[in-house]
């Protein structure tokens, strides 16, 4: 991912300008970005006695954290979550993206853009309208299959959580991968389209042999921002609680539980050692899935 | 809502994308009118009606009393509509705090904005424009951390900010905000195409200063790419929920999401008497908040638009 991005470009040697113009952001890049980390990497290391104050474990935080069951159920979550929700958005946003392009769209316009609209609403808001749509009691759903004498669908129910989020979810960010599919799609060259189409290739083999190939790097870029999101969950499952906290409890996903440690639990250095688990975790998957791409482009 | 939008699709200014889009919108159009498809356009229709669903059901429920929204069906207006005694209890309820919230997200969000983008074009710039000792090294430094999440980086920024006493200050939302690694890997790439060598060249002869050459004639070229790093800074600022609801306790420095969750709260464990009519300020005051980033992605699209075609293609 990287190489490319630097081999490009004459850059010119302009004396100290270069540092002068890259140090503000370096310096609060340091500030805000490296010192947290060392901090927290820091006071991980150390554990609150109840006799004797603060006290250096090494690495025993880790050692519990890795055999703690209420994390493990959480990253376990996490990741069923990712497995089935990512691959319906990213099919969905690409399908979107494909029909958008292929010009046999009426309205075009307005569904690209109504499509998009739910990523500038806040993940707040989002979660307490699909809240009210999912209700048993009031929520229009229910309120339908009451009219039609059909069994209410319980949306927010143990079995159905994991669904009801990945939904919200899925709701909230088609629209945004379809848009970064969609503008990687209009920049490829029509002269391609024409050769494939002299070579007798039909608008189904186009999009498979010319249009998905090219999409490539942007698929990539759209998958790695999924791994981010779907393991760090906190928003949604944390406004859902206040309506079926039978359901989801305080660690239902890792970063719940890193929540619930630091500012209930007043565990401070269990959280930072838990907080720097799961930032390891998804760097792993982050790195699996480019190493992934990257040797099925090369076989 | 659409109506408001800019006129036909004009190709973006990016230097990018922009020429071979050109050639080929061009070359298209009179193809694309000849054929429509109408079974696409329903299924696709029927794809937008589900991601138009919850907006609807809201601009319903933004009419109705708290009693209307528990007794009448939700996906219709009530015959009682109250939109405007609803709007006026969200934004006088507890001496105006919804109004109070409102401007915090605007600062919180338009302050952290400006300052990324500011910050990611001059260091997107000098890192693409100049080669200097350590340049590469630290470049890939800040790419690398594009990687950590920020929601596990924000426990660690509050335990620090703990530490030198910034927490349950403007400050602890809008300096994490600041720094944006994602932005700063966009300006690079844009800098590289869009300020051409020859013309920095050319104000360098002229005897330009480097930081006159950078605000008058690179910060001008690199707008588009500036205009899409603002937006998806405000988007994420004005959207955050979990950094705000670690950082600050004074309710009167809440930003919007952190101030409904807590409104929303009260709704539910109020149930009926003083808080009973909480419902329906959640849901007026989930409208109101939304509105304003709806109408800036409308306007600004072809900026976004093109800035993502960049941060996509390019890799």
């Amino acid at each position: 991912m990287t190489n490319q991005v630097l081999r490009g470009g004459r850059r010119r040697s302009g004396g100290a300008a270069g540092p002068l113009f890259v140090a503000p952001f370096m310096v609060l890049f340091v500030l805000l970005f490296l010192a947290p980390l060392g901090y927290a990497a820091y006071i991980s290391l150390f554990q609150e006695k109840l006799i004797g104050g603060t006290a250096f474990v090494g690495l025993d935080n880790y050692v519990t954290a890795v055999k703690d069951p209420l994390l493990r159920e959480g990253v376990l979550r996490v990741a069923t979550f990712f497995v089935i929700q990512v691959p319906v958005m990213l099919v969905l946003a690409l399908l979107f993206a494909l029909a958008l392009d292929s010009g046999l769209l009426r309205l075009a316009r307005v569904i690209r853009l109504g499509i998009f609209v739910p990523y500038a609403v806040p993940s707040v808001v989002a979660t307490l309208m699909w809240g009210y749509l999912y209700g048993p009691d009031f929520g229009p759903f229910a309120q339908l299959s009451e009219k039609l004498d059909l069994p209410v669908w319980h949306f927010l129910s143990d079995g159905w959580m994991l669904g009801s989020l990945a939904n919200i979810v899925t709701w909230e960010f088609v629209g945004y991968n379809m848009i970064i599919l969609y503008a990687a799609l209009r920049t490829i060259p029509e002269d391609l389209y024409e050769a494939a189409a002299l070579d007798g290739a039909g608008a189904w083999r186009i999009a498979w042999s010319v249009k998905l190939p090219a999409l490539r790097p942007a698929l990539l870029l759209t998958l790695l921002f999924s791994v981010i999101g779907s393991f760090q969950l906190f928003n949604e499952p944390k406004l859902l609680q206040s309506i079926a906290p039978d359901v989801i409890d305080s660690s239902y996903t890792a970063n719940l539980y890193a929540y619930t440690l630091a500012f209930t639990g007043q565990q401070v250095n269990y959280a930072a050692a838990v907080s720097f688990l799961l930032g390891l975790v998804i760097v792993i998957v982050s790195y699996a899935v480019l190493l992934t791409a990257n040797r099925r482009r090369t076989s | 809502m659409t109506t408001s939008v800019a006129p036909a699709s004009t190709p973006p200014s990016a230097p990018t994308t922009g020429r071979t889009r050109t050639a080929r919108d061009n070359r298209r159009r009179p193809s694309s009118v000849r054929r429509r498809s109408t079974p696409l356009t329903i299924v696709m229709l029927a794809a937008l009606a589900y991601f138009l669903l919850p907006l609807f059901w809201l601009l319903v429920a933004t009419t109705k009393s708290t009693q209307d929204l528990i007794n009448t069906f939700g996906l219709w207006f009530s015959r009682t509509p109250q939109l405007l005694t609803n709007i006026r209890q969200t934004l006088t309820h507890d001496d105006g705090i919804f109004l109070h919230w409102l401007l915090n997200t605007v600062l919180y969000a338009v302050g952290s904005a400006l300052g990324a983008a500011l910050l990611a074009a001059a260091a997107g710039y000098g890192f693409a424009k100049f080669r200097f000792r350590g340049n590469n090294a630290a470049f890939n430094l800040v790419l690398g951390a594009i990687m950590v999440p920020t929601t596990a980086l924000a426990i660690p920024t509050y335990l620090l900010f703990a530490k030198v006493e910034l927490v349950n200050t403007p400050w602890a939302i809008v300096l994490p905000s600041l720094v944006s690694p994602f932005g700063l890997y966009l300006m690079r790439i844009y800098a590289q195409d869009a300020v051409p060598d020859s013309l920095l060249e050319a104000a360098r002869m002229d005897g330009a200063g480097e930081l006159r050459i950078f605000f008058r004639i690179a910060l001008r070229l690199l707008a588009p790419g500036l205009v899409t790093v603002v937006l998806f800074t405000l988007v994420a600022t004005w959207n955050n929920y979990f950094l705000p609801l670690i950082m600050l306790n004074d309710p009167s420095l809440y930003p919007i999401t952190v101030g409904l969750s807590s409104w929303a709260s009260q709704a539910q464990n109020g149930g009926a008497g003083a808080s009973s009519d909480m419902l329906a300020l959640v849901v007026t005051g989930s409208l109101l908040s939304i509105i304003p980033l709806v109408i800036a992605f409308l306007l600004l699209q072809r900026y976004w638009q093109s800035g993502l075609a960049t941060g996509g293609v390019k890799q």
